[in-house]
């Protein structure tokens, strides 16, 4: 079976705006999560992981200006970056590669700008709305960008978005639908009609989020970007392109349970289903990224599924979740996440779930080790996991890359 | 130049990240390279400039800045002609 292998990596978040900055200050333990400048004064929380001075006249080309929002305009940087390092360009042919991204909310800062304009004024709304808002645009930018012109779509899956687009990427590229992929996510939701609905919904950290802790008390939101270049160990290996990780399996599952309440049974088939798509075993499993939002019912829930899938090994493996240090970015969380196993897996090195210092781990979740400091590893199997409301379920499976 | 003039090549160059300097009244829409998506951008901040309406028909017909700069002109002539709602 073709190998799939990581060559390239870009992301915008709120700890780092590439790679290195990204990796520095996930194992230095640097949190994004800041205090709102422009805090809407009536919300109850006060912390988001913003991207902090990003400056899209930087990555933006004359004809992207006008038309990418915020959300696509990450989507461009963090494409771009990763295309630049892996050389995918110079590699295969444009129609050979596939562009596939996740992205929840579509370009929410112009939605907003414009209804607001038309709800209070009765104004006319800007041409360029459509363009702006649809969920894809992302996509298409970064595939006319590159002149990508194989199979180019956006995945929606709220909150597993990203993970969902990197799955269904690593499959085609591994089936050969696809010579090569460019794929991950993007999300710019923190705006305040979003804010607020969050808000309403009475489940982000009035703090920060502390995921796995025993006083956590909810979610912290997050914008940004993760994007991969993929393509088969052969050819990579054939052209010497420098090989960053390589992702084995993809699970997927939906709970069919309940719109915002997830239940265990479907995030755990996601998680073995995964493994199973690895020709792999529970027992290799070394390390789990986790979806670790920091609310109390999700890490409950998952912490249960951990249980159903690992039995009595769920006190003993070791898990992070490391949105204590870049938030929740909807859709693009799982990217980041993703970026962080592979990280994880390349300099043999756990990242710390972060927030512990407080009360520590919660032991009714009954799970052993929530690394509570970076901790070196050379795990088997790595899985990097994404939970959506709604119940959809997405689990990736990455080793270590070894020739 | 007049002031209509001025803000229609200043939106244009904006619009397509070029110099000013490079847009004359006689240039076609087509030789700016504006696309339909450029044209209606454009028309949009136009009519919110001058708090004005340009008819779907007319825009059709603008070619050129110039003709560009006289359909605006004669959309605030318009305007300024009606009597106003309270008055």
């Amino acid at each position: 079976m073709t190998r799939v292998v990581i060559t390239g990596a870009g992301c915008v978040t709120p700890i780092g705006q590439d790679l290195v900055s990204f990796a520095e200050n996930l194992f230095a333990g640097h949190s994004g999560i800041r205090e709102m400048t422009d805090r809407p004064p009536e919300l109850h929380f006060s912390h988001t992981g913003s991207v902090k001075d990003f400056r899209p006249e930087e990555w933006l080309t004359a004809s992207q200006r006008p038309i990418a929002e915020r959300s696509s305009a990450f989507a461009i940087a963090a494409a771009r970056q990763a295309v630049s390092q892996s050389g995918l360009v110079a590699a295969y042919s444009g129609d050979s590669i596939a562009v596939i991204l996740g992205c929840s909310t579509g370009g929410r800062t112009t939605e907003e700008q414009e209804y607001r304009k038309l709800y209070t004024t009765g104004g006319r709304i800007h041409p360029l709305t459509v363009p702006r808002v649809m969920a894809s645009a992302g996509t298409s930018l970064v595939s006319m960008e590159h002149g990508f012109t194989g199979p180019a779509f956006t995945i929606t899956t709220a909150c597993a978005s990203g993970t969902h687009a990197i799955g269904l990427a690593f499959h085609l590229v591994r089936s050969g639908a696809a010579r090569a992929a460019l794929t991950g996510a993007h999300e710019a939701p923190l705006t305040y009609a979003f804010l607020k609905g969050w808000d309403s919904l009475h489940v982000v950290s009035p703090t920060a989020c502390r995921p796995f802790a025993a006083d956590r008390d909810g979610m912290t939101l997050a914008e940004g970007a993760a994007v991969f270049a993929i393509e088969p160990l052969d050819s990579a290996q054939a052209r010497g392109a420098e090989i960053i990780g390589e992702i084995v399996g993809f699970g997927m599952s939906s709970d069919a349970h309940h719109i915002t309440q997830p239940a265990p049974a479907g995030p755990a088939a996601a998680m073995l289903r995964a493994i199973e798509d690895a020709h792999a075993t529970p027992d290799e499993v070394g390390y789990i990224n986790a979806h670790g939002t920091g609310t109390d019912v999700n890490d409950r829930v998952e912490a249960e599924a951990i249980h159903r899938v690992f039995g009595g090994r769920a006190r003993t493996l070791p898990i992070s979740s490391t949105k204590g240090l870049h938030g929740h970015a909807i859709g693009a969380s799982g990217a980041m996440e993703l970026l962080a196993t592979v990280l994880a897996l390349r300099r043999n090195l756990l990242p710390a779930n972060a927030g512990l210092g407080g009360t520590g781990v919660d032991p009714a979740l009954g799970l052993g080790h929530v690394l509570l400091a970076n901790e070196p590893a050379s795990p088997g199997l790595a899985l990097s996991s994404s939970f959506a409301f709604g119940g959809l379920n997405a689990v990736l499976a990455l080793r270590r890359f070894e020739a | 130049m007049n002031p209509i003039a001025e803000e229609c090549i200043a939106l244009i160059a904006k619009q397509k990240s070029i110099s000013p300097e490079q847009i004359r009244l006689d240039s076609t829409l087509d030789d700016l390279s504006l696309d339909s998506l450029d044209r209606v951008s454009i028309a949009f901040d136009l009519e919110e400039k001058y708090d004005i309406e340009i008819p779907e028909e007319k825009l059709g017909q603008i070619k050129t800045v110039n003709d560009m700069v006289t359909g605006i002109e004669e959309a605030v002539r318009q305007k300024s002609a009606k009597p106003s709602a309270t008055a």
